[in-house]
């Protein structure tokens, strides 16, 4: 299934103007204006969804599984991201959603919001570990967890080394279901009802030789006008069984993770930007005396997700509310799970070393001599008109061929002035002489410099 | 051909925390373009943090020098401040003169000398009271020291 690069944010052609606005924003600089085009490069993105957010011309978009999909499953089972509770204003609270999936097709519906209590326990069990490099970072956003691959290896042995939510979702919900329907395996279908991008990535090409449990990943955009029909319809408020408790539902908003431990001093940030901010403090050990960081790469969480249907701030309400109606009527009921060794990865995420300008030091070291050189000669504005999104990116690119230094407007301005005086010089035409030339004036060579 | 040298340099402001460590942080992500291994791109940030964090809090700010070649990162930071009138005392895990004021915000516990020492292969200290101090750390690309 892994295969080399997929990423779910892709780009629409016929959309995209060429504009610069995310090239600007990309946190790891992968994208690149090319012939009036934006072109991802694959190898550097991250999934984030942070272009999604900013393209003005929604150019940008996350490919996902379609809704007709289901079909190909005798057993469908939904597991629903908690941001999806956030989508619906008050009028429709948590069970008529979750009735409403098995009324749009679903046979069995499992929360992710179990799932994540369930991780929330591992994760204390796995903090009672003195041994575990603090502080622990999450490992909940897979958008995070490239990020660090990318950019900061030395946190890659602070990462929490416990399967997503998502993951233990999948895992439990057929076992479940093949307990109590006794469904086969081939039969059965788990799909991801998702606001997020980057778990579409890690669903169709998991960290390294993981495997996912999920087998599609349908959009909160494709799935909400259904639902929306179906609860208005009919209005089902009876209560399915086992729900989860407020401390999972919690987890689709920033703070929702690192809350719900309980303990300890704890990090929320949330926004790539951010996040990179603070991984940053951390991969220089000033934050040695936090217990664990939960980052999440899109504003307010997963509520903020590029999929999500609903305005973020809006879902925050919507989710509280419903928060509040959870701790009115229900216990807190946290599911255990015995043995939590079953949740912690079988194998680490491993250093993605992209940034690296050549696999020998020495032309390495006179890579960066050049780029130095050239993004000297460079106006050093960061208009992004050549396409990348600073001077030294554009400096690196030339250097590791993916462009030339007349590319930069500034550049080529100098060219062509140049190669005017040139053709003035071979041809010796005296312009003053021509009538033809009389307003024509070559510009200064000397302020054009 | 000429040896291959990346030069940088930064100038460190006096008491400003918030521009404190963006030398450090550069160098990190030089490093890792060019391939150095994280362990080691590691070690001399955070060692460069200390230094630059120091010449902040304690040198009225200064100036940091950085070179690089395909066997080392060699890091000067120097300022021009009171200078270190028992080094040996300063080295000591815990010893610190730091204010109130400078403790209230998470710096001067007295651990940043030691933690130089710790995270350097050769860490080599130039001070004189009323003078200043100078800073050379070096850290070498192949050096397996563990942290
Ligand atoms: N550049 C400097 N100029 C003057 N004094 C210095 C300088 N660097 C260190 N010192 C002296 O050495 C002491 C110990 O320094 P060290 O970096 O180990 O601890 P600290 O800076 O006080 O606290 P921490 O580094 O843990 O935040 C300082 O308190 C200060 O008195
Ligand atoms: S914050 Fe949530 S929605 Fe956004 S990328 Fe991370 S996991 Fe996906
Ligand atoms: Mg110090």
């Amino acid at each position: 299934m892994a295969q080399a690069y997929f990423h779910s944010v892709t780009l629409d052609k016929d959309r995209c103007k060429g504009c610069t606005n995310c090239i600007k924003h990309c946190p790891t600089e992968a994208i690149r204006v090319r012939g009036g085009k934006a072109v991802i490069i694959a190898e550097r993105c991250i999934d984030c969804g942070e272009c999604l957010r900013v393209c003005p011309y929604h150019a940008k978009k996350a490919v996902t599984d379609k809704f007709e999909s289901i079909h190909d499953y005798k057993f469908k089972i939904a597991l629903p991201a908690p941001s999806l509770y956030g989508q619906f204003g008050p009028k429709y609270t948590r069970p008529q959603i979750v009735n409403a999936l098995r009324k749009i097709g679903f046979d069995y519906v499992f929360e992710v919001a179990r799932a994540a209590e369930i991780v929330t326990n591992a994760t204390l069990e796995y903090m009672n570990n003195d041994k575990v490099k603090r502080p622990v970072i999450s490992s909940a956003c897979p958008a995070v967890v490239r990020l660090i691959q990318v950019s900061f290896p030395s946190l890659i042995e602070n990462l929490l080394k416990i399967e997503s939510p998502m993951e233990v979702a999948a895992t439990l919900s057929r076992q479940e279901v093949n307990k109590k329907y006794g469904i086969p395996a081939e039969d059965i279908g788990v799909f991801f009802i998702s606001p997020c991008a980057a778990k579409v990535t890690s669903v169709k090409a998991p960290y390294e030789d993981k495997v996912s449990k999920v087998d599609r990943v349908l959009s909160f955009k494709d799935i909400y006008i259904p639902l929306l029909e179906v609860m208005k319809k009919d209005n089902d408020k009876q209560e399915p069984f086992s729900l989860s408790s407020a401390i999972g539902v919690a987890w689709a908003g920033t703070g929702g993770e690192s809350e719900a431990l309980n303990k300890g001093r704890r990090i929320a940030v949330h926004g790539i930007k951010n996040v990179n901010d603070i991984l940053e403090q951390a991969a220089q050990d000033k934050l040695d005396d936090i217990d664990f960081i939960e980052a999440l790469a899109c504003p307010e969480g997963c509520l903020g997700g590029p999929l999500a249907v609903e305005n973020p701030f809006i879902a925050k309400v919507n989710l509280k509310n419903e928060i509040e109606n959870i701790r009115k009527s229900r216990a807190h009921s946290v599911h255990k799970i015995d043995n939590v060794e079953r949740l912690v990865w079988k194998s680490t995420v491993e250093y993605r070393p992209i940034m690296k300008l050549d696999d020998d030091m020495m032309k390495a070291l006179e890579k960066m001599q050049k780029i130095d050189e050239l993004t000297e000669g460079l106006p050093g504005l960061d208009c992004g008109a050549c396409g990348a999104p600073s001077c030294r990116a554009l400096a690196e690119d030339i250097v590791l061929g993916s462009a030339k230094e007349t590319d930069c407007i500034f550049k080529l301005r100098k060219k062509v002035t140049d190669i005017a005086y040139q053709l003035y010089e071979i041809e010796d035409i005296n312009l003053s002489g021509n009538e033809k030339y009389q307003n024509f004036t070559l510009p200064n060579r000397k302020t054009e410099e | 051909m000429k040896k291959a040298v990346i030069v940088r340099d930064y100038t460190i402001p006096a008491n400003d925390f918030t521009i404190a460590g963006e030398a450090s942080s550069n160098v990190r992500k030089i490093l890792t373009q060019l391939g150095v291994s994280p362990n080691v791109v590691k070690r001399a940030s955070i060692a460069m943090y200390e230094a630059e964090i120091n010449a902040v809090i304690h040198g009225k700010g200064g100036n940091a020098h950085v070179e690089i070649d395909e066997n080392k990162i060699y890091i000067v930071i120097s300022d021009e401040g009171p200078g270190i009138a028992d080094l040996e005392l300063a080295m000591q895990e815990g010893y610190s003169t730091a204010p109130d004021s400078i403790r209230e915000m998470g710096f001067g516990a007295g651990m940043g000398l030691s933690n130089m020492k710790k995270h350097a292969d050769i860490l080599d200290i130039d001070t004189e009271v009323n003078r200043g101090t100078t800073v050379h750390i070096t850290v070498y690309f192949n050096s397996d020291k563990k942290i």
